[in-house]
């Protein structure tokens, strides 16, 4: 099995140890990963900021750098939902056939993290052990576009030594939602407000998600806050084992 | 006298209204108001939920409602047509109405005619739309809101802050002081079945002496000229039966083609709106019958801006709302903020994307980006309107504006995005702003390795939220170190 790994912008910038994470743990399980330097970014942000033109831009580049791919694997639920669900009206506006065909030849082979250990691989124990509690916060696009379901829970399930703390509410969103949580501050600290009860109320040690966006909002309160409890990259507890745990637990 | 939770100088005309981000403001300050609008809605939600959960067929439904709601929009012109014809024929008068003040202009020359000084209300957001109660009462007609809540919002001289329970932000005790103060009953407690019984005593008298009505519609029916009143606790059907005159008020975008079609739409409307299998009250009622209920009828057909809606492809669906409210039921930034925000009579997602348009895109551009695209409204909505894609399409046609406006150049926002899309053109160039990235926040970065605060744009993330200082080596420079730097297959 051969993936090509599309790390995204901001997991390239801020959390490189979702990527490593990424690559410990699929190299485990014998897939042979590519790196293709020349990735940027899905264009998720200008889409969701009204920037259509300039999402095009980022969406024509990333079409046409992964259209050789065997299969692209992305740890990030909200960038695949981006590929999946805006990518069809922002081509069809502004791109022309050829463009649109490469898309749909290329989009079958794209998947979300969870989604190529269920899917592809068929696999639900990736071997890790985390012995922590943990919650797991489902996230928006995972939800609702990408509709993950219960593949998220089968892995963490398999992961030994963890304990799974059920979270309330749980498919309600954290209020990050990209420049959203800059344009309305406010109310996005609101939402955040909210959340953070629910994820505290679960007594667990570490938050855990398939999308490091979330995540970011999540722990940039409960690091303001002395919450006493941290965010992890769901990569990272599946590539986390006994001989070698994860970079966030040290 | 206090009732500050219910915020009752809130402006909901979109022309004179605050930028979203401000008008919250006070209202996320205000843990009365807070708690009031959650309750209330998690109520509606779980009601809604079970009741969704007991529908097998529910998907199946909101495909069906969805297709029909379409297609009467696609041929609406006809529809409306034949509705004016059957409806005429069945007695009715229908009159046609480009704007909000032609609305209110055709209504007042039917209350003189009929030497009306007062008149009672059924509920009716397309009335609140076009602001008929106040162009009334300047013109002498008192006007009686019948609805239970209205009645609080009208006494109280608060305004509604959602669609369907239009005052959910007022609680009992809030409701007591109203009704003591201008029922002029201090003995009042603050049981809900004393202050029903309290509304229940006042409206009989306006019931019984008042000969003329003004509904709104929540259908139309093409095939029999009929319209339809979806209500709860009957008062509805006594200003349906009653007065001598009936007056209604209808956006052109309310029409379903058949009596059939009833049979999807009922079943998801009263699950969506209030949590009920159906609602307690549904009257339809064709023209005038001799001897039975109101002997004169009229039909306002609002346009207000729908008709340019529906020559736009993408923004179309936002017709096929049927104003069940489970949009903003659902919404978690409607959960914190309630209704007034929005700056309109139609609040939460549905308002967000609805008022900017019959505004025709010159006001309220801040609401269509006041949400955070969370999908939730657009999962339960019965009508299957794709929200979140008509927030996008709106977010852009502001961005589009803002591209020839001067003042960008002082927007960081604005600059940031544009210059982040030179950067993610070309990997190189994303690479070396990561490290101007890295140099710049560095200087922000504390010992603990976070960001605590940021200026600028990046002090609205801080003022809540610490960051995480850059990491020294991104993943792409890890991978290169580690696996050397060859293009991989498949890049160009």
């Amino acid at each position: 099995m051969r993936a090509s790994l599309f790390i995204t912008c901001y997991n390239d910038t801020l959390y490189p140890e979702t990527g490593r994470a990424v690559v410990r743990l699929l190299e485990r399980l014998g897939v042979e990963l590519e790196f293709n330097p020349k990735q940027t970014c899905c264009g998720q942000m200008h889409a969701n900021t009204g920037f259509r033109a300039e999402a095009f831009s980022q969406a024509k580049r990333l079409v046409r750098l992964y259209q050789d791919a065997e299969t692209v694997v992305v740890p990030s639920s909200s960038c695949v939902a981006m590929m999946r669900e805006q990518y069809p009206g922002i081509i069809e506006q502004m791109g022309n056939k050829e463009l649109l065909k490469q898309y749909a030849e290329l989009m079958p082979r794209v998947y979300e993290l969870s989604e190529f250990l269920i899917d592809k691989l068929g696999v639900e124990d990736v071997g890790a052990y985390f012995p922590h509690r943990v919650t797991y916060h489902a996230s928006c696009h995972g939800v609702r576009a990408l509709h993950l379901g219960e593949r998220p829970y089968k892995l963490l399930a398999k992961v030994g030594g963890l304990t799974l703390q059920t979270l309330p509410n749980v498919d309600r969103c954290c209020g990050f939602g990209g420049t959203f949580s800059v344009k309305n501050a406010e109310v996005s600290s609101a939402m955040l407000a909210v959340k953070l009860q629910d994820v505290i109320s679960t007594g667990a040690e570490f938050c855990t998600a398939l999308d490091n966006s979330c995540l970011m909002h999540l722990g940039g309160a409960m690091h303001r806050q002395y919450a006493g409890m941290k965010t992890i990259h769901m990569a990272q507890i599946l590539a986390s084992t006994e001989e070698n745990p994860a970079e966030a637990t040290l | 006298m206090s009732h500050a939770a219910a915020s009752s100088h809130a402006e909901l005309d979109p022309r004179k209204a605050l930028p979203f981000p401000k008008a919250v403001l006070p209202v996320l300050r205000n843990p009365q108001l807070r708690k009031n609008v959650a309750h209330a809605i998690d109520v509606i939600q779980a009601k809604r939920a079970k009741l969704v959960a007991e529908k097998t067929d529910w998907q199946e439904l909101r495909t069906a409602a969805s297709a029909l709601r379409t297609h009467a929009l696609e041929n609406l012109g006809a529809y409306l047509e034949q509705f004016e014809e059957r409806c005429t024929a069945a007695g009715g008068t229908v009159h046609w109405a480009a704007d909000a003040e032609e609305a209110r202009h055709i209504i007042l020359d039917i209350l003189r005619q009929e030497n009306a000084s007062e008149v009672i209300k059924i509920k009716t957001m397309t009335s609140a739309e076009i602001q008929l109660n106040p162009y009334l009462e300047g013109n002498g007609v008192s006007t009686f809101e019948t609805d239970l809540a209205e009645i609080i919002l009208q006494l109280g001289e608060l305004e509604p802050s959602h669609i369907v329970v239009p005052a959910l932000h007022v609680n009992r005790s809030q409701v007591r002081e109203i009704f003591a103060r201008r029922m002029g009953r201090p003995e009042l407690s603050d049981d809900p079945k004393e202050l029903t019984n309290a509304a229940r005593t006042f409206l009989r008298q306006k019931f019984l002496s008042i000969p003329t009505a003004i509904s709104g519609a929540n259908f139309l029916i093409a095939e029999t000229g009929a319209v339809g009143v979806v209500e709860s606790e009957g008062n509805g059907r006594m200003c349906l039966t009653l007065p001598k005159t009936m007056i209604t008020i209808a956006g052109i975008e309310k029409v379903l083609p058949s009596f059939q079609d009833l049979e999807v739409t009922l079943q998801l409307l009263a699950r969506s709106a209030t949590g009920e299998r159906m609602n307690p009250y549904t009257s339809i009622w064709t023209g005038v019958k001799p001897g039975d209920g109101p002997q004169k009828f009229h039909v306002v057909l609002l346009d207000n801006g729908r008709s340019s809606i529906l020559g736009k492809s993408k923004e179309r669906q936002t017709l096929k709302c049927i104003r069940c409210a489970a949009c903003m039921n659902s919404c978690p930034v409607y959960r914190q903020t309630g209704g007034h925000a929005y700056g309109s009579v139609y609040p939460g997602p549905i308002g967000a994307i609805l008022t900017p348009q019959l505004m025709q895109m010159k006001h309220a551009q801040t609401l269509p980006f006041a949400s955070s695209l969370c999908g939730a409204c657009y999962e339960v909505c019965p009508v299957k309107i794709n929200i979140p894609q008509v927030l996008l399409e709106l977010r852009s046609q502001v961005v589009n504006q803002e591209r020839k406006q001067v003042g960008r150049v002082f927007d960081p926002m604005y600059l940031g995005l544009r210059a982040a899309n030179l950067l993610f053109a070309q990997a190189w160039i994303f690479h070396t702003a990561q490290w101007f990235g890295r140099m710049g926040l560095g200087m922000f970065t504390g010992k603990d390795g976070w960001i605590h605060w940021l200026p600028s744009v990046g002090g609205k993330w801080t003022q809540t939220r610490d960051l995480r200082g850059l990491p020294s080596q991104n993943f792409h420079e890890w991978w290169a170190k580690q696996r050397g730097s060859k293009p991989s297959k498949g890049a160009k």
